[in-house]
């Protein structure tokens, strides 16, 4: 489903590379784990597969489309949950949903239809004429969601789509996310969430520097690392216990 | 085409949530024009209507003290004080207590006499026969004599310098009048006889452009400002509009529509619809105000008949150029912070050099060729050529098109400037 060819980004200014020569393939089907620390690169390289920012070198295909020759087709085929909650405050959840809807083309019944069916899903559909302003922490992550899957992409992108919610909203968020890839969307996590990941994910890659360091499912990581109980034991072996701290 | 009318939609909807800035969108400008209009008409009032208390100091106390005290009487502009000394009236006017003193020189009405008669005798003796020069009276020094003039140094230039012409042309007529005075006495001993007539022999008529049957078209402070400060307002717009962008970066909607199949171009559609409107609305209330609270107000009623279609079209153009001005201030800016103090600055410098304060032909040479690349320069004009000069369509082209123009560049540099932005 997606094929990285020796990915390389190094941002204006930056002294080194955030992504550097990754190769990377990505399985039609698949729940897929980018780990890493903070300035790892993970977001970099989503921001690239996402066409929010420029490579500087090498290429990558999503479902056999370049990403410099077919941008629109493939803004078509992918959806991103954002790190930020990406909606407006002043609007409802229907109104938000509505237009992000129709940026993907969806109007009419069957826009409202997707709405008010995924909004109910994740336990939102009483609150659907509310103001997002509004909402908690929780619920804005939810319809942030279902702002991204409307259009049903091939290809859905998560950064970090649990993080600072409560285990409830996270629970029914990682519930719809297997319930879409069980009806065959491929995702792509980040997430520091080590434990959610060991279980979530099909496959996982630690990537640090921006190159990747290991990749595979899971278990096998755990169960080919020396001393590691569990998906954080191989994190630390392989990224270290220093701050990564960086300006 | 729809995801214009979906974005469009969506706008509409962050306006009208955002219930207090709607009241500042269209309450502040209506404030703005009532108040701007009330104090100019009620400076032209000022100098035309009610009177100015003025102090005069006459130490004359001859024939032309007594003219100018009644003239200034008549002129219904002042309300004239006499003081006995001059340093009193200076004192008086420069603690700011009134805005100016008249002092009158001593033995002016009879030097002034003795200068013309002195005169009017060398000439005539010039006409007569040789040996009648003789008749010539003897060349006496008469020195000049000044009527000083106090203000009060708060006193504004435009007040001043009409007081100034007004005496200057006074006293003028006291000086062609006295001339006449003496020619008469030296030519006909009977005063009865009229020799000359002394009346102006040219005056001036001041003709108007006229509109619809034939009536002219008479401006007023009204005429001038309604058209003026809803272009400022109309410009305003820039400010919440760069806002509103600004918040969609801080709130991430932006980058969320980047991964979106949809273009920068439609996403400014949308705000441009939806702003535009705004701008026709603000246009709409200032007129209605214009005409019909106005009147109760006082003031001179807005006439807008027969150009409710030109001034229209005004305001679609001069909207697109101020929303234009704002789509590119909200690419470029990155925080509110950046974007309103920016915005409301610009605009204030943008209605100066557009003459919206001061005229363009009063400017100095260099601002009078900066003003040309103000649109709020070519708005105004546009305005005035359909309120004031009963201008044509045709007539109002070249400046409806420059705004177009301005329109169009400021918006494709927003959509070229987001797309480099973006490429990082």
């Amino acid at each position: 489903m997606i094929k990285i060819q020796q990915l390389s980004k190094k941002y204006k200014g930056a002294e080194n590379y955030s992504v550097s020569n990754l190769d990377l393939s990505i399985v039609e089907g698949e729940i897929f784990g980018l780990l890493g620390p903070n300035g790892a690169g993970k977001t970099t390289l989503i921001s690239m597969l996402c066409s929010l920012i420029k490579p500087t070198s090498g290429s990558f295909t999503i479902d056999g489309l370049n990403y410099s020759k077919n941008r629109n087709q493939l803004k078509k085929l992918i959806g991103i949950v954002p790190q930020e909650y990406a909606l407006y405050n002043s609007l409802t959840a229907y109104e938000n949903l509505v237009y992000f809807g129709s940026m993907y083309g969806l109007r009419g019944k069957v826009l409202k239809n997707k709405i008010m069916e995924a909004l109910v899903r994740l336990g939102l559909g009483d609150f659907a004429h509310k103001k997002i302003g509004a909402y908690s922490g929780g619920m804005k992550r939810r319809v942030n969601l279902i702002a991204s899957i409307l259009h049903e992409p091939k290809v859905l992108f998560l950064d970090e789509p649990t993080v600072g919610v409560d285990v409830q909203s996270k629970n029914v968020i990682i519930q719809h996310l297997q319930e879409l890839n069980k009806n065959g969307t491929t995702i792509i996590y980040t997430s520091h969430h080590l434990n959610e990941a060991e279980c979530f994910c099909t496959n996982v890659a630690i990537i640090d520097h921006g190159e990747i360091m290991i990749e595979g499912k899971p278990k096998d990581l755990i169960k080919n690392q020396s001393n590691a109980n569990n998906l954080e034991d191989v994190f630390i072996a392989l990224t270290g216990n220093a701050l990564r701290d960086h300006v | 085409m729809y995801k214009l009318l979906a974005s469009t939609y969506k706008e509409f909807l962050l306006l009208t949530r955002d219930i207090g800035g709607i009241a500042i969108l269209f309450i502040m400008p209506l404030v703005l024009i009532v108040t701007i209009t009330l104090i100019q008409d009620s400076t032209f009032k000022t100098i035309n209507e009610s009177k100015i208390p003025i102090l005069l100091v006459d130490n004359d106390k001859g024939t032309i003290s007594e003219t100018i005290l009644k003239g200034l009487q008549e002129s219904n502009s002042f309300e004239v004080i006499l003081k006995e000394k001059e340093t009193i009236a200076k004192e008086l006017v420069f603690k700011g207590d009134y805005q100016l003193a008249i002092v009158i020189p001593e033995n002016l009405s009879s030097d002034l006499n003795k200068k013309v008669t002195q005169n009017v005798g060398r000439i005539l003796a010039e006409f007569s026969l040789e040996n009648e020069s003789s008749d010539a009276p003897k060349k006496e020094e008469i020195p000049k004599k000044e009527v000083n003039l106090y203000f009060d140094p708060a006193t504004q230039l435009t007040f001043k310098s009409s007081v100034k012409n007004g005496i200057d042309k006074m006293i003028s007529k006291i000086e062609t009048q006295s001339i006449y005075k003496a020619f008469q006495e030296q030519i006909s001993d009977d005063e009865a006889v009229v020799v000359f007539d002394t009346d102006n022999f040219i005056t001036f008529k001041e003709i108007m452009p006229k509109g619809d049957e034939d009536k002219e078209l008479i401006p007023n402070s009204v005429q001038h400002n309604v058209p003026a400060w809803t272009l400022f307002a109309i410009f305003f717009i820039i400010v919440p509009l760069s806002i509103n962008m600004v918040k969609e970066k801080s709130l991430g909607t932006f980058v969320r529509l980047r991964t979106n199949p949809v273009s920068y171009a439609t996403v400014l559609g949308g705000k441009t619809i939806v702003y535009l409107m705004v701008c026709i609305i603000q246009f709409v209330l200032m007129l209605l105000i214009g005409v019909y609270l106005f009147p109760y107000l006082g003031l001179p009623v807005l006439d807008i008949s027969g150009r409710l279609c030109l001034l229209f079209i005004v305001t679609i153009f001069s909207g697109l150029a101020a929303i234009g001005l704002g789509l590119l201030l909200g690419t470029v800016a990155n925080t509110q912070e950046q974007s309103a103090p920016f915005g409301a600055t610009f605009v204030v410098i943008l209605a100066a050099m557009g003459g919206v304060w001061v005229p363009v032909f009063v400017m100095p040479k260099t601002m009078q060729v900066l003003s040309n690349f103000s649109p709020m320069n070519w708005g105004l004009n546009a305005y005035y050529d359909v309120f004031l000069r009963n201008s044509s369509f045709m007539e109002i082209v070249p400046e409806i098109t420059t705004l177009f123009l301005f329109f169009i560049a400021t918006t494709v540099i927003s959509i070229i400037y987001n797309e480099k932005k973006n490429a990082v």
